[in-house]
């Protein structure tokens, strides 16, 4: 394929990738954001996963989730506000080889991105989504997001959101081909780390969205969850998270939900005040677009000349 | 011949007679009109086929309506074609029609309304509106075939599905084939090569279908002979290499499939997506993909993603398609992503002529991006000129790691020209993948301070790990804060295109060096202007012409090109104010897009001749321009 190596490289000298290899530039976040949680997760996962560092592409959209990639160690992508799937699409289908990562914001993934996000969801491709959702537009300064909750005043609605907002899960639960559909809260960093790995290891397209905290903007939003862990329902399964023990003793809200049951998931996933945390819903089964249309292993010289010659035969007028 | 229809023959029914004299002409122009999928098309295109096959330079123009169904007998529903075959090379879709021939007197109607008629045209029609049932549509009919005859038209009346019916069940569908027989014998064409292509175009049905299109064609030929009055030949010289004969969307998609780019990624929009229809079929023999996004804008992301993956890929796509991917093309050239976008061109602004022809996009390509964004534009001027462009594109786009847009456009996309057979040369194709580790210390913006260029890294090298951003960036890629960065990151991304500049030859003049007029073009019109101008060249007017390819960056040597007459003109398919309206004057007058460009560069005082009618040009209409432009120069003087 590309005339690249088949075999895999192995550089003997490196015996394990460290959490350093995958940290780059010290993030510019504010203090408090909840994206350096999803950072940190993200570069535990990969140190775990020992991921080569050049093989990992990040790729994010625009907003403060999209600066992502400047902090990883890989290679990365900061691309156009709304963009990063198709972008992360282009990457995946031309080199399968790659680990294809994308970060995107809530306006960024289901505002002005929502025609990518339901065909990425369709698609089924094999990569890893976050929305880091924070229910707010923070770059731009406190606007309305299509996930802020009706009635908050933000700067371009200073009565108030005016309507309810936009259900990333139901919505994602909602369209065909769904595969896998995964919710964390960035404070709970054990289970946002689950959820990522066992997102890593699906095959398809594994969407989580992870609830996270704007303290500059939203200092308040997610109290109800933050001062009732009550309010935080952990979804546990031998096919889903498996709470420990530590984590059990604070959040006792915990249900068995089978990934593979999609009606109960989008139940689950239509709650009122409660934040289901974990899988919501698992099907390997899903066919990928991007392995239907995997590239072929290599394309001789001679074959490409063929090829052409018999369409130039097609439209043939010979001399004589 | 006692159950042959009466044919209604002009001049009170001259007597056909096998031994028709047969009328040699150098050129000429043959309509096909018909209801939308009564097959005009075919039909027309298996006659221009045929006779580049025999040798006969062609072009063929389709006439294409907005709608898949259109309702039919209806003038602006009129769909298609019309060919010019001729001894020599033939590179516009000429003057004047000779033949007609129409299903229904409302097509034809339409295309009487545009289309210039010799004196002695022909027209062939349907007659079986003569007897419908509806006696809204019999009169309409007579009283349309009375006022042509009136007009002095030559209409030949002929029942063509009454006599089809005589062969097949379905008359209807087989009518395009009876009527390409016709014009096999009235134009002398090689029947073999006819059957042939019959054999071609229908090689996914069944052979009885095949069979059947093949007797509808003898059938044709048969009732030409023993009943028309006037037969012509146009004489073929049979090329001395060989050739190809294709339309300017399958000459872009072949380009495509011999560049080495293995992505193309689009979504449907007229008049583009032909391209792409034939590249679906083929791509993959050459381990390519097409890919249909779900909008434009994901088209172009995903030929941007795969392209930074390591291979330069394509987004193929219209006027509306152009103006949505604009920010991602913006991207690509911030980012230094190398990308080819075609751009078949179509009437404008926003949805304007979807089916019909307009060089309206030049401006667009070139600044369309908020912000400093150099990119390459480049036009195709010949069905020839599609294929190689796009390997051309490709290969700058890779070296200069830049946007590259070819204008291609409506003219082009359906109108097919013969060119020599392309010889395989694996330079055509992108270099491999370069793997290897990336030395400790590289940077992945490392300009070459004097071109701007820089070696491109790619996702897999180990050592090479950086992030690409739209933000304004450092060499080192990292984000830019400091002022002088982002001044430098503009300069190096200008650079290139002063440094892809001194690399190319400035184009060819069209007759003297010097003289009162030059005529200057771009994109298709290069066979109507060189028509046009060679004609008047032979009645001794002191015209000349030039034609650019590349409209960005401007080939070196074009300033003294111009300076060298006394007068300039760009003949443009795209809108430019005539100084006829009482508030129009030479402050507010606009000009077209190529004259606006070269007044700006050379500051030379071009003028422009801009139409947007939706059609091609003709010779004839340049000719006319030419030859008020040099009157008015005669009384400046």
């Amino acid at each position: 394929m590309f005339g690249l190596s088949e075999a895999p490289t192995v550089d003997y000298s490196q015996e394990h990738y460290r959490l350093e290899d995958y940290q780059s530039a010290t993030p510019r976040w504010c203090s408090g954001c909840g994206d350096n949680a999803i950072l940190s997760s993200v570069q535990r996962l990969c140190r775990d996963e020992q991921i080569p560092p050049e093989k990992a592409v990040f790729v994010s959209g625009i907003g403060c989730s999209s600066r992502f990639p400047h902090y990883m160690g890989t290679y990365g992508f900061h691309s156009l506000h709304g963009r990063a799937l198709p972008i992360a699409q282009g990457v995946k289908l031309r080199r399968p080889d790659l680990k294809v990562f994308v970060n995107m914001g809530d306006g960024d993934c289901c505002s002005i991105g929502t025609a990518h996000w339901i065909h990425a969801i369709r698609y089924n491709m094999n990569m890893v989504a976050i929305v880091h959702d924070n229910e707010i537009y923070g770059m731009t300064k406190k606007q309305a997001s299509p996930t802020t909750p009706k009635g908050i005043k933000t700067n371009t609605t200073p009565d108030g959101t005016w309507m309810d907002p936009l259900n990333i899960l139901s919505a994602t639960l909602g369209v065909s081909n769904v595969s896998f559909v995964a919710n964390a809260v960035e404070w709970i960093p054990d289970i946002l780390y689950s959820v990522m790995r066992e997102a890593y290891h699906h095959k398809g397209f594994s969407f989580i969205r992870v609830i996270q905290r704007c303290p500059h903007f939203l200092p308040h939003m997610f109290d109800p969850l933050l001062q009732h862990p009550e309010n935080i329902q952990i979804l546990k399964h031998e096919n889903g998270i498996q709470p420990t023990e530590g984590i059990s003793n604070v959040y006792k809200n915990q249900i068995e939900h089978d990934p593979s049951d999609i009606n109960r998931a989008r139940e689950l996933a239509s709650q009122e005040g409660v934040a289901p945390v974990g899988v919501l819903y698992r099907n390997p089964d899903v066919p990928c677009y991007d392995e239907l249309r995997r590239p072929p292993r290599a394309i001789s010289l001679d074959t490409r000349k063929q090829a052409l010659e018999t369409q130039f035969d097609r439209f043939a007028v010979n001399a004589g | 011949m006692a159950s042959t229809p009466d044919v209604v023959l002009p001049g009170n029914g001259i007597e056909p007679t096998t031994e028709t004299p047969i009328t040699v002409l150098s050129d000429t122009v043959v309509e096909i009109v018909s209801d939308a999928g009564e097959g005009a098309q075919k039909a027309g295109q298996s006659f221009a086929t045929v006779s580049a096959k025999m040798g006969n330079g062609i072009w063929t123009v389709e006439i294409i309506p907005a709608d898949i169904q259109p309702p039919s007998r209806d003038p602006a529903g009129a769909s298609g074609i019309r060919i010019r075959v001729g001894t020599k090379e033939i590179t516009n879709m000429g003057d004047k029609i000779d033949l007609i021939v129409a299903f229904n007197e409302q097509s034809l109607l339409g295309r009487i309304q545009y289309a210039d008629f010799d004196p002695d045209a022909r027209i062939i029609l349907e007659s079986m509106w003569r007897t419908h049932p509806d006696e809204s549509i019999r009169d309409s009919y007579i009283e349309i075939v009375d006022q042509l005859k009136a007009d002095g038209y030559n209409v030949y009346e002929v029942p063509l599905e009454e006599l089809c019916g005589e062969h097949v069940s379905n008359p209807k569908l087989g009518k395009n084939m009876y009527v390409l027989g016709m014009l096999c014998w009235l134009y002398s064409r090689d029947m073999d090569l006819a059957r042939q292509q019959i054999t071609e175009i229908f090689r996914h049905k069944s052979q009885k279908i095949i069979d059947n299109n093949i007797l509808l064609l003898d059938a044709g030929y048969e009732w030409a002979s023993s009943h028309l009055d006037f037969r012509f030949d146009v004489p073929a010289k049979k090329s001395e290499v060989d050739r190809v004969v294709m339309n300017g969307n399958q000459s872009i998609a072949l380009g495509v499939m011999a560049s080495g780019m293995e992505m193309c990624a689009m979504y449907p929009i007229t008049p583009a997506t032909s391209a792409s229809h034939y590249l679906a079929e083929v791509f993959e023999h050459v381990g390519g993909m097409v890919h249909q996004a779900e909008d434009e804008i994901a088209a172009c992301a995903v030929a941007i993603g795969a392209s930074y993956a390591g291979k330069c890929a394509v987004t193929i796509t219209s006027g509306p398609g152009m103006s949505l991917k604009t920010e991602l093309v913006g991207l690509a050239t911030m980012a230094e992503i190398p990308l080819v976008m075609v751009n078949v061109q179509r009437g404008g602004p926003s949805t304007g002529q979807p089916t019909k022809v307009e060089q309206g996009d030049l401006m667009a390509a070139i600044y369309s991006n908020h912000g400093d964004a150099p990119k390459v534009v480049m036009a195709t001027a010949t069905i020839e000129d599609c294929f190689y462009s796009i390997l051309t594109a490709r290969k700058i786009a890779e070296t200069f790691r830049i946007p590259v847009i070819v204008l291609s456009d409506a003219n082009l996309a359906t109108g097919q020209q013969p060119f020599p057979r392309p010889s395989f040369s694996a330079d055509w194709l992108a270099p491999p993948i370069d793997q290897r580790p990336v030395a400790e210390g590289t940077v992945p913006y490392d300009w070459d301070e004097r071109t701007g260029l820089s070696r491109r890294i790619i996702p897999g090298q180990p050592g090479g790990t950086f992030t690409v951003t739209g933000l304004a960036h450092t060499k080192s890629g990292k984000v830019a804060y400091d002022p002088k960065v982002n001044q430098q990151g503009m300069e190096m991304r200008s650079r290139k295109l002063a440094a892809l500049q001194q690399t190319l030859k400035a184009p060819e003049v069209n007759g003297d060096e010097e003289g009162d007029l030059l005529i200057v073009g771009w994109g298709s019109t290069k066979g109507a202007i060189d028509e046009a101008v060679d004609r008047l060249r032979e009645e001794g007017l002191s015209v000349s012409s030039v034609h650019l390819r590349f409209l960005q960056p401007m080939a070196s040597g074009i300033g003294d090109i111009l300076k060298r007459y006394k007068r300039v003109l760009t003949v443009e398919l795209n809108y430019a104010d005539e100084l006829d309206g009482d508030l129009l004057t030479p402050d507010n007058q606009r000009f077209s897009s190529l004259a606006l460009l070269l007044r700006a560069r050379y500051l030379v005082d071009v003028r422009s001749y801009g139409t947007a009618f939706g059609q091609p040009l003709r010779p004839i209409d340049v000719e006319d321009r030419i030859r008020k432009e040099l009157e008015t120069l005669a009384v400046e003087a």
